[in-house]
């Protein structure tokens, strides 16, 4: 029926940030001639008993003990009657849990990106207590991607979420394994219908968003974008090259970082740290309670010494706890010397081109906690992606001089903070002859990337410009090199590209050679990838030390157990965005693939032993 | 007939919602207690705030027993203000600010200095609250110590005139405050059974 079909079809295009410490949702009518996304307030529990509606969802959620919250405590406006939630998400969630830290989830996302664990397995909140329930990085992020989805589908009950066109941005560092638990966490969440998005091309399709044709003016053919995307828990870079095609400009995303866990948190904390020392010498102690009102404040002081550059320093009070206020507050300030000295020296250092982050340690135990960045210095990882091999750089140039920076993520607000990284990037390009690079003016830094992510949704449908780019990186398999086998030595093993850099949506990768696979079985293939491996062709082998490993990917061919079956291997970039590998049916010849021959999906398999 | 006994079924309902208004409505209180004793009603005073004469607390009436097992006609309609609203402004102001640990605190004796630093506390605190739930505006846009003229039909509860207040508008004054209004309230959603009496809960570090 016509009619019904009407229904059925999306309306809206709707970015959704699933963030490491904040999500947010922005939309807009799909019918729009040109889209300006608007930001979704999402309503969440923010008080036992109180719920209000704040433009980003925080993604903590807390599990509460049995009898610690009134029994409706945590009920949202959409649950029906006599439905009783046992975890609370949002800002309730991230204050509670602030005080009762056993109890929280944190940083799902980077969980979720996290090889050494088991993503799909209940390990969160991480080291707690065995009486707290726990749940899988992959349960939590579908839990706040169901949240956001019940929140919108009260406000839309004739557009429901899963019906429209969303696209869900994930982080350019994030490797196939990681996306591909992402899609599945939001196919749990019900939303089996979506695309993803890099984040940083996300922040540059809200600047587009909001230059509209004026944009074209702003960037020329050559030049090359930097995307400093600078979060609460994350850093990430993106490089975006100015091309022309028929006559138009086209953007092309030609490089991405490697996943730094290193935000504007660390900064409050090591701040508060700071003046915490400085308490401590004039013989004044603080409670574990009193540090985290001190970590708070530490925030405010950055923010305003920041936008304020005549200001010295900015008062600190932090409270006692108690219901006496007076005489129990403590005083102290947080200088402009400090803040500088930390977050500027300490973050932001000034340093060469050529400088690069200290290796990690390599201690004799490792825990299995999160891979914090070791090194603090985001210069340091800067001047190491620009100066990756394999990009375009310019003649004598050791680094990328990029002409263009977009600035993203709530720390990049400062002003400050924005200078110092353009002097330094200044610095680079004056010592090696090149231009300065300009600042592209973003607007909401926060809200950016879902912005962004509406507006890449609405133009997939209408046509409008999309940035190139495909995978960025390289995947390979494990392959055992053909040598005569030396007793008590495992046989050496290669990795064997199966889909180079850069495959766009849609592209499929066949090994030329043929494999012969064990039926009835499980067969597993390790698997790895490389960030900064451009030249690599379909088949090259590397040494192992290139690249780094992933999660195995393995299958059950049907059919007979011990029977061989000839298969070549395929990689597929999907239309939702994930890369998907498959055994396909091959004749031994190596001349192609059985015409209407079986075809076996291989997935990840990130369980750990 | 106005004064025509009321039937069965109106006495029936009346009997159950008197006494809950009866409690919560004073002046309704008033005058049942007046008209039970004979006394000539009155119409209610015109302005409820004014209420100088002592007022004689009504005896409690006693509540006719019901013939027959009554089915819930109506159920008893909540009267007096609801203060809930209130009550969660001071629990917003007590959680961001601190604010009613300092007004209950005792500032005899306190040196300035610590009284500063709790005041900033408060300060800080309360204005994020305010600045997430109420938008404030100035009800004047011009600057204090502006000439301004109130013309006829000007809003008087926008408006407070002092001084030499004569003759009829147009007024014209220097404007001494700005005035404050709220343009916009919104406050979060109580979900059932949430006590509002509650404005800071009791802190057990376990």
């Amino acid at each position: 029926m016509h009619s019904s079909d009407d229904a059925h079809a999306p309306q809206f295009a709707v970015g959704i940030d699933l963030g490491t410490t904040n999500c947010a949702l922005a939309s807009g009518p799909l019918s729009a001639e040109r889209l300006t996304p608007e930001p979704f307030g999402v309503p969440q529990v923010i008080q036992p008993g109180e719920v209000a509606t704040q433009p980003l969802l925080p993604s903590f959620m807390y599990l509460p003990a049995a009898s610690e919250l009134a029994p409706n405590a945590l009920r949202l406006p959409w649950d029906g009657e006599g439905v009783t939630r046992d975890e609370a998400v949002g800002r309730f969630a991230r204050d509670k849990g602030a005080s009762t830290p056993a109890r929280l989830i944190s940083s799902a996302k980077s969980w979720l990106s996290h090889a050494a664990v088991d993503r799909r397995g209940p390990i969160l909140p991480w080291g707690a207590p065995d009486d707290v329930p726990k749940r899988s990085p992959l349960d939590a992020s579908a839990d706040y991607l169901r949240h956001l989805k019940a929140a919108w589908d009260a406000e839309h009950p004739d557009a429901p979420l899963a019906r429209q066109e969303i696209v869900l941005t994930v982080p350019a560092s994030f490797d196939a394994v990681a996306r591909e638990l992402t899609v599945e966490a939001a196919a749990a969440a019900g939303l089996p219908r979506l695309r993803l998005l890099e984040e940083p091309q996300a922040a540059l399709y809200a600047w587009l968003a909001d230059e509209g044709a004026a944009w074209r003016k702003q960037v020329t053919v050559g030049d090359t974008l930097l995307v400093v995307d600078v979060g609460g828990g994350t850093t990430d870079f993106s490089l975006i090259s100015v091309q022309e095609e028929d006559g138009n400009l086209q953007l092309e995303r030609i490089a991405v970082g490697d996943h730094i866990l290193l935000g504007g948190d660390n900064m409050d904390l090591a701040l508060a740290y700071t003046v915490k020392a400085k308490l401590e010498a004039e013989g004044r102690t603080l409670g574990d309670w009193q540090i985290r009102a001190l970590t708070h404040g530490c925030r405010q002081g950055k923010e305003a010494l920041f936008s304020d550059p005549s200001a010295q320093s900015h008062p600190l009070a932090i409270p006692g706890r108690g219901s006496r206020l007076i005489g129990s507050t403590l005083r102290t300030e947080l200088t402009r010397d400090e803040l500088e000295r930390v977050v500027l020296e300490g973050f932001l250092p000034k340093v060469g081109a050529e400088a690069r982050p200290q290796a990690r340690r390599r201690m004799g135990l490792t825990t299995l906690g999160l891979p914090y960045a070791t090194d603090a210095g985001i210069t340091r990882h800067l001047a190491a992606f620009l100066g990756r091999e394999g990009l375009p750089r310019g003649a004598g140039h050791s680094v990328v001089h990029p002409t263009a920076i977009l600035f993203n993520g709530g720390v990049t607000r400062s002003p400050v903070i924005r200078d110092r990284i353009m002097g330094i990037l200044t610095a680079w390009a004056n010592a090696e002859g090149a231009e300065a690079p300009k600042v592209l003016q973003g607007a909401h830094p926060d809200l950016a990337v879902s912005r962004g992510a509406a507006y890449y949704a609405h133009a997939r449908q209408t046509g409008g410009l999309r940035i190139k780019g495909g995978t960025a990186r390289a995947y390979y398999i494990g392959v055992e090199r053909a040598e005569l086998a030396v007793p008590g030595l495992p046989p050496q093993v290669d990795a064997m590209c199966v889909a180079p850099f850069g495959m766009e949506e849609g592209a499929d990768a066949a090994l030329p050679e043929p494999f012969g696979l064990f039926t009835g079985e499980p067969v597993s293939f390790r698997f790895f990838c490389a960030s900064d491996r451009r030249e690599d062709a379909l088949g090259a082998t590397v040494d192992l030390s290139a690249v780094e490993e992933l999660s195995p990917i393995e299958t059950t061919l049907d059919g007979e157990p011990g029977a061989v079956a000839t298969v070549r291997l395929h990689a597929r970039v999907t239309e939702i965005g994930t890369l998907e590998l498959s055994a396909v049916e091959a004749r031994a010849d190596g001349s192609g693939d059985v015409p209407g021959g079986r075809a076996w999906k291989l997935s990840f398999n990130v369980r750990v032993e | 007939m106005e004064n025509a006994p009321l039937s069965f079924g109106a006495r029936l309902v009346l009997a159950f919602i008197l006494p809950w208004r009866l409690l919560f409505n004073g002046a309704l209180a008033r005058r049942v207690a007046d008209a039970a004793d004979g006394r000539p009603q009155l119409d209610p005073p015109a302005d409820p705030v004014v209420a100088l004469e002592p007022v004689v607390q009504p005896e409690p009436v006693v509540e006719p027993e019901p013939v027959v097992e009554p089915e819930p006609v109506v159920e008893p309609e909540p009267t007096g203000p609801d203060y809930t609203a209130a009550m969660q402004i001071l629990a917003i102001l007590q959680r961001e600010g601190r604010l009613i640990d300092f007004l209950q605190d005792d500032l005899t004796g306190a040196g300035d200095a610590d009284i500063g630093a709790a005041a900033r506390v408060v300060h800080e605190g309360c204005k994020r609250a305010l600045g997430e739930y109420v938008k404030l505006a100035p009800v004047r846009t011009e600057f204090e110590g502006d000439a301004i003229t109130l013309s006829e039909g000007f809003d008087a509860s926008a408006h407070r005139l002092t001084g030499n207040v004569v003759g009829a508008p147009p007024y014209s004054g220097t404007l001494a405050h700005h005035g404050w209004k709220i343009s916009e309230i919104t406050l979060p959603a109580l979900t059932e059974g949430r006590d509002p009496h509650i404005v800071a809960p009791a802190e057990v570090e376990l």
